[in-house]
């Protein structure tokens, strides 16, 4: 039962592709497909969390190889966690897409590509190879290429071009460690791995390939200096598509630099946790710098991914046990309450009828409701109490006082005013002031689906928040497992095919 | 002749980068191809070379001959091409269509915020 849990949310996903696939030209069908394969794997995502909270971590050998000579998948609560929150964000994503995406891509591509994507990004968390995360994230890469160009028409032709160009340069620079580690240590198994580089020759043998494995993951994570490949290309392509970006590709990046960083090259005392802890700091300020400048609500959004993902970086550099906690919560905060305010930006265009702060106005007196929708993920991402985004900075800002890190606390904190006074140009530009006199007469009215899929967002987020404690205990077994692998590698290496 | 393999590796990613730098949309997608070559060719020659001896099972044996080549180094590279050659075959169409859609192969008229 537990091996089949273990596939389940690859195999979830592309069963459900593979049904879009022969629906193909079929609107009403692929909408039915697509939402309910979405279903099946948030259901399949629950009872992995609760299997592995209950019975530790699970491992299954792929083709009745012995580790580490054969692929295999792992779940720890890490791994567990961000497989179940990807898929609450998938089924809100799908959805809202079937009242956003137009009926010629939802009759034949959207829901196809859409479970490829999530097949990559499920198969990037629970895969205990490292080659094989390569193919994971080529999988997730290939699918969001295709739906980033079709979603946007000719605008994002020209923004796919950087996108695409970035990430192949990211895959190239992963490519070359996977090749230049395995020359080196002989293996690609994640667990063998951590065993074989815990002797100090191979491990100093083997920085090189740690920073180019850092270049790489920095890449698709958007760390700074290179993140600008983001704010170019999702704020081109469709609210549904761009926030399933927002939510769950860089968190993949962001994934992978904290397995490898505490699994195969520990930041403990080397000199790789300080660089990280001043890219983290780079991180924040400029993204949310570059976010203050901007007047358009999905570009604002995208410089605050990269801003945020300062701090999930900053909590993986400060390496301690509470650190890890509260980036793990960081993370699972950000993914959902970013992708509810892509999908309320998607609702605020269409009920203002623009993207531009300037041309939008007066929706706060017409559509209460949308404000409600708005205000609740973005005080979360300001970190208002009593919402996720409050502990979550909360309890990182502890973890960098427990270590001394004193800039970057303070960086933390500043960047966190700065991030309320975004939340606040937002809120004034399309809520507050009188509606400019050159708006387009007809604000559409909002459908339903995407509205609930908005509210059921909402609702995660409040929750999360009223909830923190019993998630912090969670985060905290996770960290915990990621501080001592001991599980982890046992349970690699001695499960029997 | 790890040497000679090393430097052809970075030939191919110096010309590689020098293409991705200089500004045009072809010359990038040409860049991209060989960026990938060159990662195939840096994963086989870290790998360890060996001359004359593939892994091959000799009839009636278990394993391979001791001293023969590691297969997997290449069985990594085979999946790379693969994945290489279709995310190349995408790209060039996306290069067509943009090419089209922005009427130039220069890249400083495109980027996706003034795009």
């Amino acid at each position: 039962m537990s091996g089949f849990l273990l596939v389940a949310p690859i195999l979830i996903p592309l069963l459900a592709a593979i049904a879009g696939a022969l629906g193909w030209g079929r609107a009403r069908l692929q909408r039915g497909i697509g939402v309910a394969g979405a279903g099946a794997l948030l259901v399949a995502a629950g009872s992995l969390f609760l299997q592995v909270q209950q019975a530790g971590v699970l491992a299954l050998q792929v083709g009745s190889w012995s580790a580490p000579f054969g692929i295999t998948l792992v779940v720890d609560l890490i791994a567990a966690l961000m497989v179940l929150v990807t898929a609450v964000v998938g089924l809100a994503v799908a959805v809202y897409a079937t009242s956003e995406i137009d009926e010629r891509f939802l009759a034949t591509g959207f829901f196809p590509f859409f479970h490829v994507l999530l097949m990559g990004v499920c198969g990037a968390f629970v895969t205990g190879d490292l080659f094989n995360l390569y193919v994971w994230f080529e999988v997730m890469l290939l699918a969001s290429f295709v739906l980033l160009v079709s979603g946007g028409g000719r605008r994002s032709f020209t923004s796919g071009i950087t996108y695409v160009t970035l990430n192949l340069l990211a895959s190239a620079f992963f490519l070359a460690a996977v090749g230049i580690l395995y020359g080196q240590v002989g293996s690609l198994n994640l667990a063998d791995l951590a065993i074989k580089l815990r002797v100090p020759e191979a491990a100093d043998a083997s920085k090189p390939v740690a920073m180019l494995l850092l270049v790489a993951f920095g890449i698709k994570a958007g760390l700074f200096p290179v993140f600008f490949w983001l704010p170019a290309s999702y704020p081109t392509t469709g609210f549904a598509v761009s926030a399933l970006f927002a939510g769950l590709l860089t968190k993949v990046g962001v994934y992978a630099l904290i397995r490898v960083f505490t699994l195969l090259f520990p930041l403990g005392e080397g000199e790789l946790a300080p660089l990280l802890l001043g890219i983290a700091a780079a991180t924040m300020a400029s993204g949310v710098l570059a976010a203050a400048s901007q007047a358009h609500v999905r570009r604002i959004l995208s410089f605050h991914i990269v801003s945020q993902i300062g701090y999930m970086a900053m909590g993986l550099a400060l390496a301690t046990p509470l650190a890890l906690a509260s980036a793990i919560f960081y993370v699972l905060h950000h993914i959902v309450t970013k992708t509810n305010l892509f999908l309320v930006g998607g609702l605020i265009a269409r009920a203002g009828g623009s993207e531009e702060l300037t041309r939008l106005g007066a929706l706060g007196s017409r559509r209460i409701g949308l404000a409600i929708l708005f205000a609740v993920p973005a005080l979360s991402l300001a970190g208002v109490p009593p919402l996720s985004g409050f502990f979550a900075k909360l309890f990182l800002i502890r973890a960098g006082l427990q270590v001394e890190a004193y800039a970057a606390v303070a960086v933390a904190l500043v960047v966190g005013l700065l991030t309320v006074f975004s939340m606040t140009k937002i809120w004034n530009e399309a809520f507050w002031k009188p509606a400019p006199e050159t708006r387009d007469a007809g604000g559409r009215g909002l459908p339903w689906a995407a509205v609930g899929a908005s509210g059921a967002l909402a609702l995660v987020t409040v929750s999360l928040g009223l909830g923190a404690e019993a998630l912090w205990s969670v985060a905290e077994a996770a960290a915990r497992q990621l501080h001592e692998p001991g599980d982890y590698l046992r349970t690699v290496l001695e499960v029997r095919p | 002749m790890t040497v000679l393999v090393a430097l052809a590796v970075g030939i191919v990613y110096g010309v590689s980068l020098l293409l991705l730098l200089r500004g045009s949309l072809w010359q990038l997608l040409l860049g991209l191809a060989l960026l990938s070559h060159g990662a195939h060719l840096l994963i086989f020659a870290a790998g360890g070379l060996v001359l004359g001896a593939p892994p091959l099972v000799p009839e009636g044996a278990l394993a391979p001959l001791q001293g023969s080549a590691d297969p997997l180094p290449q069985a990594l590279i085979l999946t790379a091409i693969v994945i290489a050659f279709a995310v190349l075959a995408f790209a060039l169409v996306l290069g067509l269509c943009a090419g089209e859609a922005g009427g130039t192969d220069d890249l400083e008229a495109y980027g996706g915020e003034r795009g």
